[in-house]
């Protein structure tokens, strides 16, 4: 986290079209070329192009079964795309291990937290760090997610499971952070959570975001996540069928009638499954 | 006894809600026999149904020979008054969760406990009668009249009917009482009571050991020639050990938490001392002990190692092996073959330590041999495929095929004892060194268990344990984690079975059976899974006291039933403290997770606002699981 401090230049893509003009010119950090995708005989991704550049906090909607989740697999290397491209920093690393990929920045956060309950904070904390050799590098990133979270500092003795929802969700993001990654990938975030808890998970991310970090957000509640993303795209059914600046999906009435389904979407983020199914 | 226990959720009684405080003040005060008689009953019933049972597996005849007190009480009678007691004493317990407003510990339980300790003496009285009456003995083998005199004290059916009637109320009255006294009184009572089942059952080591240490005119004193206190043994241990517990009554749990609350260096010192004393004792103890107490510890020892081992796949690591016996097994084997010159193929005649390390490799491979394929799969098929493994290894040794190498069915024998850098040679005639030499590897096990528990191979394993999905977002290779504890493991077993051929001095398949496998696994959970005292423990009780697959603990006479007490101690284990005897806090977390979850719950509802959605927060987070499982049960439609 200590090396992603370039945030000014990911909020310059927000203001209207012009952003896509401005990024052209630089790689993306992390990248999907047509990317299809199978369970066994479902197609759950089709032809899925993504670029998320340095700084920026971006993010994925869409509803049930639309293929959200399984494009997070499948950018940490969970899943195997059939054919296309997943490129980090410049380099295709479909054949590669998620070991390689978390080594060199993408770290994921999952739905529902999942903290390691029985362990403690602490635990849990040096094991988001768990493929570093660098303690002094560890320790200094231990007192950077303190200094984020300082109630996570109060408890670190702990086991994670007795921690409340909100504090939980803390502990998942300074795990994710203790590797040092380049870009977060945010499964669900308001998943199986109170409207508060959500609201404060929310606040969350944009402080880390505004802290410099990458962030790519996987969501079924689009008014809530495009409320602090700066782009967003919209997933049906394994394709993309909207990709524009949040105030633009925002305002777009396909949104609303494809996949809002009349605007009940605000408050559903706890409903049931989500996207994993694929169809 | 708990097994018993009705499901019904004492949560939100009526009692806890603030309104009844109000109108139960005006509420008349209980008589003494508005009971809920249907649960007496019930509770009465499955008692009385436990007991037959009891009786027909021939336990009470067969602990008929082994006095706890001479003439007043043996181990047979005692089978046969645990159940009225333990029924009392959990129908007074259930009356006061009955969520009566100011209900005032009393008559009740007592008159409740006595109904149900008179039900379940009732069901003996039953059997008596229809001993007398029905000949049975073809399909229940132990209907005899045997068990007839036994429960009629020689005095006829008449008498057995009565007297059980009266026993069973008297003893189900005591554990009714025993929920009435305060807890002080109770506490002390125990003390006594344990102390004198502990003396009666341990009567064997103890003598051992004072007749190592010229003693032997005291104990003399306490046990009668016959086996079993004397009567005034009894009074003086009951008296000496009653004061003690109301002397030292909470000193030892404030100690305990004071050490608890220490940190630092301080934790650490308290530490290192307490770890010192016992290894002093466990090094002076044997040099007085007899060769009884020694084989007994030896035993316990290699228990103790292979416990340690399979701690490490099961309880760090999570995965459920259910063929451990296996490595046993190669680790023995490949000892014999290496140092014995009766091994049937290649004898090099190694001297222990060297062959040690073709041991350590041996087992290594196979190892990673079985765990390659087995490592792959999760949760239930696992545990079905290592269980085929534990066989084919044990069928291995047995073939035709193989018996050129391994002597086949007739094993391999005249294996020589272990020698130490010729200082000395450790063989089954000196048990005094086994011990010595297994307990040199406990501590390295202990020590290697506690490093690894603490270090980052060690947190990967209990993050795989807890979520592997989640572990391997963090990068972790779960197979090659799960692999590494899978192969320490194995080594840690050929530890125990390299010391176990050189003791035993011989190796033959039917050593290996399955048996073995399910005792080790046993050991940990009742024990307490993931924690190394508690796996110590468990060994001690189970196999020190009531004997391994093969080898004779304590009680002797318990052999036979060794196996029912076995399942009887993991059923009620499972109920009452899933966490083990000595439960590693992670665990206790866990299992009583969803306890946690309705406690915060209820005291949400008292408390305001904020508070409120702290505790619905946390429901939530035990709930996720719910979402998950949906979850899955899509991704497989």
């Amino acid at each position: 986290m200590s090396t992603g401090a370039s945030g000014a230049a990911g909020s310059a893509s927000q203001d209207g079209g012009s952003g896509a003009a401005s990024t052209a010119e630089r790689t993306p950090l992390l990248e999907m070329r047509r990317v299809n995708a199978h369970y066994g005989a479902v197609h759950a991704l089709r032809d899925v192009d993504l670029s998320i550049y340095q700084g920026e906090l971006v993010c994925l909607l869409g509803g049930n079964a639309s293929g959200k989740s399984t494009t997070l697999k499948t950018l940490l290397g969970m899943l195997t795309p059939t054919s296309g491209e997943v490129v980090l920093d410049g380099e295709v690393v479909n054949d590669r291990p998620i070991s390689y990929r978390v080594a060199r920045g993408i770290t994921m956060v999952p739905e529902n937290r999942r903290l390691f309950k029985r362990l403690t904070v602490r635990e849990n904390l040096q094991l988001g760090a768990y493929l570093r050799k660098d303690s002094d590098g560890i320790a200094a990133d231990m007192e950077h997610v303190y200094e984020l979270f300082p109630r996570v500092k109060e408890r670190l003795g702990q086991r994670a499971g007795t921690l409340s929802g909100g504090e939980q969700q803390m502990v998942a993001i300074g795990r994710a952070l203790m590797s040092q990654p380049r870009v977060l990938l945010m499964d669900e975030p308001s998943m199986g959570l109170a409207p508060a808890l959500v609201q404060q998970n929310f606040e969350l991310i944009s402080q880390i975001h505004e802290a410099g970090m990458t962030v790519f957000m996987v969501e079924q509640n689009a008014n809530m996540a495009l409320g602090i993303a700066d782009r967003g795209w919209v997933l049906q059914t394994g394709r993309v069928v909207l990709d524009d600046t949040a105030e633009a999906l925002l305002a777009n009435p396909a949104l609303r009638t494809s996949y809002l389904g009349g605007g009940k979407g605000a408050s559903d983020g706890s409903s049931g499954a989500d996207g994993t199914a694929a169809g | 006894m708990s097994l018993a226990e009705p499901p019904a959720a004492p949560g939100p009684s009526p009692s806890a809600s603030p309104g009844g405080d109000g109108s139960s003040d005006d509420a008349p005060p209980r008589p003494p026999f508005a009971q809920d008689w249907r649960r007496i009953a019930r509770m009465g019933a499955i008692g009385a149904i436990g007991q037959i049972f009891i009786s027909l597996s021939n336990m009470p005849v067969k602990l008929d020979g082994r006095a706890i007190i001479e003439g007043v009480l043996s181990l047979g009678y005692l089978s046969l008054v645990v159940l009225p007691l333990a029924s009392g004493s959990r129908v007074g317990h259930q009356i006061r969760r009955e969520g009566v407003p100011h209900h005032r510990p009393g008559a009740h339980e007592i008159i409740g406990g006595a109904a149900c300790g008179a039900l379940v003496g009732g069901g003996l009285s039953l059997l008596a009668v229809l001993i007398a009456n029905f000949d049975l003995r073809e399909p229940l083998v132990n209907w005899s009249p045997i068990l007839a005199d036994l429960l009629g004290f020689n005095r006829g059916t008449a008498f057995a009917v009565i007297i059980w009637l009266a026993i069973g109320a008297a003893v189900g009255a005591a554990g009714g009482l025993l929920r009435v006294v305060p807890p002080l009184a109770r506490r002390v009572l125990w003390t006594m009571v344990l102390t004198l089942f502990g003396a009666a059952v341990l009567e064997s080591l103890t003598t051992d050991l004072a007749e190592g240490m010229g003693i032997e005119g005291l104990i003399e004193w306490f046990y009668a020639p016959r086996g079993g206190l004397t009567i005034t043994g009894a009074i003086a241990l009951a008296a000496g050990s009653g004061v003690l517990a109301f002397v030292a009554r909470g000193r030892i749990k404030g100690a305990k938490s004071r050490i608890d609350a220490l940190e630092g260096p301080a934790r650490n010192r308290a530490n290192l001392g307490l770890i010192l004393a016992t290894a002093a004792v466990l090094v002076i103890l044997p040099m007085f002990a007899g060769k009884l107490t020694n084989e007994l510890l030896a035993n316990v020892g290699l228990f103790v190692l292979l416990a340690l081992g399979l701690n490490i796949v099961v309880g760090l690591a999570g995965i459920l092996d259910l063929g451990y016996v296996a490595f046993f097994a190669v680790g023995s084997y490949s000892a014999a073959v290496l140092t014995a010159a009766t091994s049937p193929k290649i004898h090099p005649e190694l001297p222990w330590f060297v062959a040690l390390i073709g041991v350590v490799l041996l087992t290594g491979l196979v190892g990673l041999f079985i765990g390659a394929p087995v490592i792959r799969m999760r949760g239930d098929y696992l545990a079905i495929v290592t269980l085929g493994f534990g066989e084919i290894i044990r069928l291995l040794f047995l073939s035709d095929w193989l018996s050129g190498w391994f002597g086949g069915s007739q094993g391999i024998t005249n294996i020589p004892g272990a020698e130490i850098f010729g200082l000395a040679t450790v063989a089954g005639t000196d048990p005094r060194s086994v011990f010595y030499l297994v307990l040199a590897f406990c501590a390295i096990a202990i020590y290697v268990s506690w490093r690894l528990e603490r270090s980052r191979i060690g947190r990967a394993w209990m993050a795989v344990r807890e979520d592997e999905t989640v572990a391997e977002a963090m990068g972790i290779n779960t197979v090659n984690v799960k692999l590494l504890a899978f192969v320490v493991g194995a080594v840690l077993g050929s530890f125990s079975g390299a010391i176990f051929s050189a003791k035993v001095g011989s190796v033959f398949p039917a050593s290996f059976l399955i048996l073995v496998s399910i005792v080790i696994l046993v050991v940990v959970i009742f024990g307490g899974m993931g924690n190394i005292v508690g796996v110590v423990a468990g060994s001690a009780v189970l196999i020190g006291v009531l004997g391994g697959p093969k080898q004779p603990g304590l009680l002797a006479e318990f052999s036979e039933f060794k196996l029912l007490i076995y399942g009887a101690l993991l059923v009620w284990m499972m109920l009452a403290r899933p966490e083990g005897l000595i439960p590693s806090v992670r665990r206790t977390r866990e299992l009583h997770q969803e306890e946690m979850a309705q406690d915060a719950w209820l005291r949400g509802q008292t408390e305001d606002d904020n508070g409120g959605r702290d505790a619905t927060a946390s429901t939530a987070a035990t709930s996720g699981s719910t979402v998950e499982a949906a979850r899955l049960a899509g991704e497989s439609a």
